[in-house]
């Protein structure tokens, strides 16, 4: 699937839910089921420290493909990550690169996307995208 | 109760206009407090009434409005003394916040006191404002930081002063009371220990002043600073009080108009007190509003919102022990209405994104105390920080609210 379809794919599951406890129950569940992150890729390299909370980021290639792990200590947070990862996870560098993930508004979940909230996710998603330039100018050499 | 009954809570609500709004639907509840108080009416209506009808720069005009509003700033100036009961106006120097006056100490006191080998002491609970100045000095001038600890109820170790104290201590900074724990530190007995050594102490008040009644005589502090916007006035502003034989000798810490007396190219003197540490135009609008936000709580009574709050505090202590696996980070015997506290196996930002989709506003981290967070060995915690216009309704929604985050999250 591209990172369009599955984002539907996430708004067309988000549009079941009448309110934000609802969604933040998914968003938990979400979180309980993310295969643990390998304690030994939550390196000091992969932290990604927020003011509120930590996110943990691992990158490895699959081929032509990114694969992304990721860990938060908020759950909330790790839910949102648990998304992110689905989208963005296995996707060309290019594709990750060039994505515009409108799913996070679709879903009324952008306010945790914002700079303001300093929760690590945003600074995630950068991160993301570094990883899918950087892997693309190597390849170029 | 007969305490409470005299104050009317239901009244003081209605002078907020803020606490009528709706958050996700629902009626705020704010107890997000000791980060910044809400305005009364009367502060919002002087500020703009400055801006709509009186405004002009002051203390350079020779023209109607700019002398007009140059006595109000010194009425301003006024009413800040009284209510500190400092003994003169020319010791109320006003500044941009609490940050900005103990930057303005640290930089001033230690440029005409602090020598290689000196040493200040903080304490262990210090807000990051209260460290930071002090750590850039002392790597300036070569000076040494010493902290005074505190202990698990978080009550500052107050033993241990008299031993931390050397000839080589210039200074003593410590919060009057803890933004993250609520303690409030007996700052009698501190300046009594730090004054038979001739030790001077700045007493950081930005957490103390909304809540109890501040004699800055009796205290005997050497400086106190406060900001407008934690005591129901103005952002923007706040106060330097230093008694006059320190701020005498001290230099401008920030040059400009104002503060000058005569200037040539070969050299200037500088004004008296307080102009001296006013360069540049001040925020006049913000010293007024600040002093107007003074008089509200004189008229409501400081003593009457200390004792609300008291009674409100016993309140809340009752109502979040209720929760099972939740542990209030500060426990001192005496202490204000701020609550850091922790719900066992849940984040401190879940907890509070929960509640924020309730109405409920927190704060969660670590409060810019990141060493204090260190002392218990977290990361942060959840902050439900109250004033006088909270009620014990809302502390009911609070402990139902926290009931469902446990809920969610256990």
């Amino acid at each position: 699937m591209t990172i369009d379809e599955k984002q539907q794919e996430i708004i067309e599951e988000f549009s079941m839910f009448d309110d934000w406890m609802d969604k933040y129950n998914y968003l938990i569940e979400l979180s309980n089921d993310m295969p643990e992150m390998d304690p030994k890729s939550k390196t000091e390299d992969n932290l990604i420290e927020g003011c509120q909370s930590k996110v943990w980021l691992d990158a490895k290639t699959e081929g032509d493909k990114l694969v992304f792990t990721a860990d938060s200590d908020a759950i909330i947070t790790k839910g949102i990550i648990a998304l992110l990862i689905r989208v963005l996870s296995g996707q060309k560098p290019e594709d990750i690169k060039n994505a515009d993930l409108y799913f996070i508004d679709e879903i009324g979940l952008k306010e945790n996307l914002s700079p303001t909230r300093s929760n690590g996710l945003l600074a995630m998603v950068n991160k993301i995208k570094a990883y899918a330039m950087a892997y693309e100018l190597k390849q170029n050499k | 109760m007969t305490q409470t009954a005299a104050y009317d809570v239901n009244a003081i609500r209605k002078d907020f206009p803020i606490l009528g709004e709706k958050v996700h639907n629902k009626p705020l509840i704010y107890l997000d407090n000791a980060a910044t108080t809400q305005k009364p009416r009367v502060v919002v209506d002087r500020i703009s009434e400055i801006y709509a009808r009186k405004n002009s720069n002051i203390h350079r005009g020779v023209h109607y409005l700019s002398t007009r509003l140059t006595d109000e700033y010194e009425k301003a100036r006024e009413e800040v003394r009284h209510f500190i009961h400092a003994k003169h106006n020319h010791e109320i120097i006003f500044t941009n916040g609490t940050t900005h006056s103990i930057n303005a100490v640290a930089y001033s006191f230690g440029e005409r006191f602090i020598r290689e080998g000196d040493e200040v002491i903080i304490s262990e609970m210090e807000h990051h404002a209260n460290i930071v100045p002090w750590q850039v000095v002392c790597e300036r001038k070569k000076a040494h930081l010493k902290v005074l600890p505190f202990n698990d109820q978080g009550e500052l170790m107050v033993g241990e002063l008299e031993k931390m104290i050397s000839p080589k201590t210039k200074m003593l900074a410590v919060n009057h009371v803890s933004n993250s724990l609520g303690t409030i530190n007996d700052m009698k007995k501190v300046i009594g220990i730090a004054h038979r050594y001739d030790l001077p102490v700045l007493v950081d008040g930005a957490q103390s002043i909304q809540h109890q009644e501040i004699d800055v005589q009796k205290m005997d502090c050497d400086f106190y600073v406060f900001s407008g916007h934690k005591v129901y006035g103005p952002n923007g502003a706040g106060v330097l009080y230093g008694k006059e034989k320190w701020l005498e000798e001290m230099p401008p810490y920030q040059t400009g108009g104002e503060m000058i007396q005569k200037v040539t190219f070969e050299g200037t003197t500088y004004n008296e007190l307080p102009f001296k540490f006013e360069a540049g135009t001040p925020n006049y609008v913000g010293a007024i509003g600040t002093a107007e936000a003074l008089k509200y709580l004189k008229k409501t009574g400081i003593k009457a919102i200390a004792q609300y709050e008291e009674d409100l505090m016993q309140y809340t202590t009752q109502r979040l022990k209720e929760i099972p696996g939740l542990t209030i980070y500060g426990t001192a015997r005496n202490k204000i209405n701020v609550f850091s506290f922790l719900m066992e196996g849940i984040h401190h930002y879940d907890t509070g994104m929960v509640l924020d989709k309730m109405g409920i506003a927190v704060r969660t981290g670590h409060h810019c105390t990141e060493p204090l967070m260190k002392h218990f060995n977290i990361e942060g915690t959840v902050r439900a920080s109250l004033a006088m216009y909270n009620t014990r309704d809302e502390i009911d929604r609070l402990h139902d609210a926290l009931l469902k985050v446990k809920e969610m999250f256990g």
